[in-house]
């Protein structure tokens, strides 16, 4: 006999699976999109504006925006996976099953975001991979690597579900992304590093949570950032404290999930 | 014997305001079907989902096989297998995988023998492999079904089960219900449909505004069906009746007007010439006379109707 406080890990295995069926049924979109963009990416500006750029602190132009590409599908992949994960089933109301089950709260965002997260790795991986048909890339750390990717896109999946539960169409559901999230990766030093601003600008960027982000990961891989490590990984930390104190409290108050 | 289900005291007030239980107190017993009458709007969907843990109640204690709902939720739940009203399935996902999904979510091992029998009593076997989007109406609430006894429930709630299904899907649900009380399962349905109740149930509650209104055995509620009303309306009121008609137990109507006499149609004799006997020989003389059947339906009717 099961103790009645213990994980219910076959629920969290449910959702998980369930979530990821639903990453590889539509794996053209899922998979394919990202790698069409990444090598547009390339193309534009790796080729176009490399051939002028040349380097960027001694790295050559095309192999600098490995680490911002990878990260802005990881931002916007988390977010947009995990929204969607719990957007749908309270949209379509079979949500009405995961509510009467036992399971937890822990158990529900376990189940979505872990998937989410999964997705977006798998996704960041396959960018990584495409990356280096078209760049010799060598990581540094690669620890610091790893430690990056899952934290980003596990923080950003928890960002993701919050939205997913805040949203009440599917308007709002595409508002953050788009108006929040986009934006903030574009110019958070994905493409450039946040040196080559004139002062004002630079000073403004680091208001920017995603330059953080960037730059640890870019230091993960050349050894350098625009910020010190210590800040990214700590940023990084805080980000993810935040959105887990978010889901701790839209939990407690069952806000927009129970009546 | 302790009920499987216990409901003490519930309300709930919406966030629009809205009333939707009033302290409702119902208890359940084990391995009975209980149904659950009363107009839309009544609050029969709110006390199902307070039950399921879909909404949170206001006020009330709920035991379910005795664990309160909501400190010991696990245990409670585990127990429950709900059907809900609307026909909110996935779309893309298959048969066989929704089912077993639902089995996951409530923390049992991967079992497909019983999916497949849960599958084959509900005639979705042959469509195990086709996406939900692709069947009907009717096949998608037998999906549902098919969900919520995935986990092997001990209490099974139906909400609404036979609204909009057609009449082969409603016998199969019959039997699929008296299959699962030979199983030991407590069956919850609500209704409003009267015929349902009649048929399947072994005790009936009506509720009406938020407020369980009665609660009754079946056989009793067919019983009193069964009964007739004569009234004699008279030509003088009379004020006390004569010794000689006490074997009749008359009810005096309003301003001694009347006399009502209730009789069972089943009965062998329905003492009505004796009484038209007595009545001459008293000397009460009345100008017309009706009988009345009370059906459940007009119990029914009666209980919901708004008295303005």
């Amino acid at each position: 006999m099961k103790g009645v406080s213990m994980l219910n890990v076959p629920a969290v295995l449910a959702i998980y699976r369930f979530e990821m069926a639903r990453f590889w049924r539509t794996a053209l979109q899922s998979i394919v999109a990202p790698v069409i963009s990444t090598s547009l990416y390339f193309v534009v500006f790796g080729a176009a504006i490399g051939s002028r750029v040349q380097t960027v602190d001694d790295i050559p132009y095309g192999a600098f925006i490995v680490p911002g590409l990878m990260m802005l599908s990881l931002l916007t992949q988390s977010v947009s996976n995990a929204s969607f994960g719990i957007y749908f089933p309270r949209f379509a109301g079979t949500i009405y099953e995961i509510l009467s089950a036992p399971i937890s709260p822990l158990e529900v965002v376990l189940g979505f975001v872990g998937a989410a997260a999964t997705k977006s790795i798998v996704i960041g991986l396959i960018i990584l991979a495409t990356a280096s048909l078209f760049v010799p890339l060598h990581i540094a750390h690669p620890f610091w690597m790893v430690f990056f990717l899952l934290l980003t896109a596990l923080t950003f999946s928890l960002f993701g579900f919050v939205i997913g539960l805040w949203a009440d169409g599917f308007e709002k559901l595409q508002l953050v992304p788009l108006l929040i999230v986009t934006p903030l990766t574009f110019l958070g030093g994905s493409f450039y590093s946040i040196e080559m601003l004139p002062p004002f600008w630079r000073a403004v960027s680091l208001f920017n949570p995603v330059v953080y982000l960037v730059s640890g990961f870019r230091w993960a891989f050349f050894g350098r950032g625009d910020v010190a490590v210590g800040v990214s990984i700590a940023a990084t930390l805080a980000f993810l404290t935040l959105c887990l104190g978010l889901v701790a409290y839209i939990f407690r108050t069952g806000y927009r999930l129970k009546s | 014997m302790q009920p499987i289900v216990s409901i003490a005291n519930l309300s709930k007030v919406y966030a629009s305001g809205l009333h939707a239980l009033r302290g409702v107190t119902l208890d359940i017993a084990k391995g009975e079907i209980f149904a659950l009458l009363g107009p839309n709007g009544a609050g029969k969907s709110t006390l199902i989902n307070i039950v399921c843990g879909i909404v949170t109640p206001s006020e009330g204690m709920i035991r379910v096989g005795g664990h309160d709902i909501q400190s010991q939720y696990r245990a409670a739940r585990r127990m429950i297998g709900l059907v809900p009203q609307e026909l909110t399935t996935d779309a893309f996902e298959k048969v066989w995988d929704t089912v077993s999904f639902s089995r996951g979510l409530f923390g049992l091992p991967r079992d497909p023998g019983h999916i497949e029998r849960v599958l084959k009593d509900l005639a979705l076997y042959e469509k195990r492999e086709s996406r939900i989007m692709q069947l009907s109406g009717g096949m998608k609430r037998r999906v549902l079904i098919a969900k919520a006894l995935a986990h092997e429930p001990k209490v099974l709630f139906l909400d609404e089960p036979t609204a909009g299904v057609d009449v082969e899907l409603r016998q199969d649900m019959w039997r699929l219900v008296r299959r699962l009380r030979e199983q030991g399962v407590t069956v919850i349905l609500t209704t409003h449909y009267i015929e349902e109740a009649e048929e399947m149930a072994d005790r009936v509650g009506v509720i009406r505004k938020g407020e369980i209104i009665l609660v009754e055995e079946k056989v009793e509620l067919m019983r009193k069906l069964g009964k007739k009303q004569l009234t004699l309306h008279l030509r003088e009121p009379v004020g006390t009746l004569p010794e000689s008609l006490a074997r009749h137990a008359l009810q005096v109507g309003e301003g001694g007007r009347s006399l009502i006499y209730t009789y069972e149609t089943r009965g062998e004799r329905t003492g009505i010439t004796g009484l038209l006997g007595d009545l001459a020989d008293a000397g009460i003389a009345f100008t017309d006379l009706d009988t009345s059947q009370s059906s459940l339906e007009d119990i029914f009717v009666d209980l919901v109707r708004e008295r303005a």
